[in-house]
């Protein structure tokens, strides 16, 4: 039997900031279709831990491999076209539309001056009705809210058409039925091929839909594993200095809050 | 959909093929027509008494004495048209590239680099020795001078942060014009208005043999800058979020960065150092045409021929016998725009934030 291909390698990676080693010795690995959470308290390392995965930060020591390639060295057309990175804060210096923005998530795939083709107008329709943007086509993005805008950044993720898609805490802002959306959403790509990654402090979501749990402390990964079985362990309670309880309702679905 | 019914406006609407070819047509008919008139637009001095004149549109083909002077009217106007494109497209590159809507090659240093280098050739004599394009040969040393050492100054390791690149372009700035200065003033009387051309910019001195070289190295990095139009709209969103969807961030910004300081640099080479042209244009057509850079840098570089033109037109007409200095036209038009920038950026507080 065939196992799952690993899409995203992480082998001993550690990455330095400032002189700092801010994530050490991370080794994992990402299946085809799996959606992967990292979770952790403030300041454990996450977002970097994600961005030497999408090749923006130089792993100091270790090697991260995405589809086989070196995300850190490949031209960043070619990783943009097998992987997409939503990052934590996006600020445009200048007033462009939604439709113009998730378009931007294209350009990977675009020649010449980049007018969109027909093909690139139905992956940003899909995205914008994924994420439930569509009405807002013609807004200005410096005008939405905060909610809004996210949801925007996710569509121009999703319309990248990647194999993999990288998220940090997109579920920020939300409110809880766009919250659960974004996660039914990345369910529903992942059932797809896609593979996700996705950092958040939506424990309870997470718990929901994601295949396998990474927990991030102090730069290491201190736990993965299932869900709630990371939740449920000690090393969450140490990370977090609080106990989560992961609990069942009463229709049987379940559900992660601070005990 | 309301602000994006019309066909001009880009506000709800993303770029299509026939919207660009539209409107860059329609500022390119603009700005023929205007540099087509202003030619024939002028002062008639001749019997002692000074008044405005305006030649007829046949002096273009017939041989008349309004033909003479028309041809000696257009090699300004053809100065102008260069030198405004190269302006008003590097600043909308530089703007983008740095985020702020601010940038211009005068905040970059790039133009008091120009300026200072033309002023000490012109103390050391380069002129009588060398001639004429020495001075221009200097502004543009002075200009990739100032470029290379704003660049080492500003960048932190292979980054290059707005905020630093903007900081040191203004200290180089007013180092260089500070220098200008002192040097202007312990200057023979002879030299200090020869100076003054080269500090505040001006077309009286234009020679059609300049403009004949200037204009084809203008031509292709205008060209550059356009290919690069889809990067910069990227670069919107910031150097990070711009390479996680593709872009070579680190080339896009040496490539305009460079191109757009040599198009500056070569502008002032021919009329000295002439301001706000590269901030009002692309800020104004950003309002009216949207941002998107495909769209606005072709625009833009039209427009600002064209708004060269007609200071020029203002500065060479409005007051016979007395010929204003473009560069000071320019800006005297253009602090109001300035202005109005820096207020409403104030009131929503988004310009440092943003950089």
């Amino acid at each position: 039997m065939v196992g799952p291909v690993a899409r995203l390698e992480l082998a001993d990676v550690s990455v330095a900031l400032g002189g700092r080693d801010v994530v050490r010795g991370v080794s994992a690995e990402v299946s085809e279709g799996e959606l992967v959470v990292i979770v952790g308290p403030n300041g454990a390392g996450k977002t970097t831990l994600l961005r030497a995965i999408a090749g923006l930060v130089p792993a100091r020591t270790g090697s991260v491999r995405v589809l086989g390639h070196d995300p850190a060295r490949v031209a960043r057309r070619v990783i943009a076209q097998k992987l997409a990175y939503l990052p934590q804060h996006y600020e445009l210096a200048f007033p462009f539309v939604v439709e113009e923005v998730v378009l931007l998530g294209r350009y990977a795939r675009q020649r010449g001056l980049g007018i969109a083709s027909a093909e690139d107008l139905a992956a940003a329709r899909a995205a914008m009705a994924a994420c439930d943007v569509a009405t807002l086509a013609a807004r200005r993005f410096d005008e939405l809210s905060g909610g809004e805008a996210r949801r925007v950044i996710i569509a121009q993720a999703l319309c990248q058409g990647a194999q993999c898609v990288l998220l940090d805490e997109p579920t920020a802002g939300l409110d809880p039925a766009h919250a659960r959306a974004v996660f039914a959403t990345l369910r529903a790509q992942c059932d797809g091929g896609v593979t996700a990654v996705v950092v958040t402090h939506d424990l309870d979501l997470a718990l929901r839909h994601a295949a396998s749990m990474w927990l991030c402390a102090d730069g290491r990964l201190a736990a993965r594993g299932a869900p709630d079985a990371v939740l449920d362990s000690a090393a969450t309670r140490s990370a977090f200095g609080v106990p989560i309880h992961v609990g069942t309702l009463p229709g049987g679905g379940r559900f992660a809050v601070p005990a | 959909m309301a602000r994006g019914s019309s066909f001009i406006s880009a506000a709800g609407t993303r770029l299509t093929g026939r919207r660009l070819a539209g409107t860059v047509a329609l500022c390119a008919l603009a700005t023929l027509v205007v540099g087509g008139l202003a030619p024939l637009i002028g002062t008639d001095t001749t019997g002692g008494a000074w008044r405005h004149s305006l030649l007829p549109l046949d002096a273009y083909w017939r041989d008349t004495p309004d033909h003479v002077v028309l041809w000696l009217r257009l090699t300004r106007v053809l100065a102008c048209l260069v030198v405004g494109a190269a302006l008003a497209g590097a600043g909308c590159a530089l703007q983008a590239l740095l985020r702020n809507p601010l940038a211009e090659p005068f905040t970059l240093g790039i133009s008091s680099g120009a300026s200072l280098a033309a002023v000490v050739a012109i103390r050391l004599g380069a002129e009588r020795v060398l001639g004429y394009g020495a001075i221009g040969a200097a502004s543009l040393a002075g200009a990739a001078l100032a470029l290379g050492f704003v660049w080492q100054l500003g960048r932190i390791g292979r980054q290059l942060p707005p905020a630093t690149l903007i900081l040191a372009g203004v200290t180089v700035s007013m180092f260089c014009s500070s220098a200008s200065v002192l040097i202007q003033t312990t200057s023979d009387f002879s030299d200090v208005s020869h100076m003054l051309v080269w500090m505040v910019g001006g077309l009286d001195a234009v020679q059609l043999s300049a403009v004949e070289i200037g204009a084809p190295v203008i031509g292709v990095g205008l060209f550059v800058l356009i290919v690069y139009a889809r990067e910069l709209n990227a670069l919107a969103a910031g150097p990070e979020s711009a390479a996680s969807v593709g872009v070579a961030v680190a080339r896009t910004q040496s490539v305009v960065f460079v191109v757009a300081s040599l198009l500056v640099g070569v502008a002032i080479s021919l009329v000295g150092p002439i301001g706000f042209i590269g901030l009002i244009v692309p800020h104004a057509l950003r309002g009216v045409l949207g941002p998107d850079h495909r769209l606005l840098l072709p625009a833009s570089m039209l427009i600002g021929a064209a708004v060269l033109v007609g200071c020029d037109t203002v500065a060479r007409a409005a007051i016979p016998l007395e010929r204003l200095p473009t560069g000071a036209v320019t800006a005297v038009l253009g602090i109001p725009f300035f202005l109005a920038i820096l207020l409403r950026q104030k009131r929503s507080a988004a310009m440092w934030g943003r950089a």
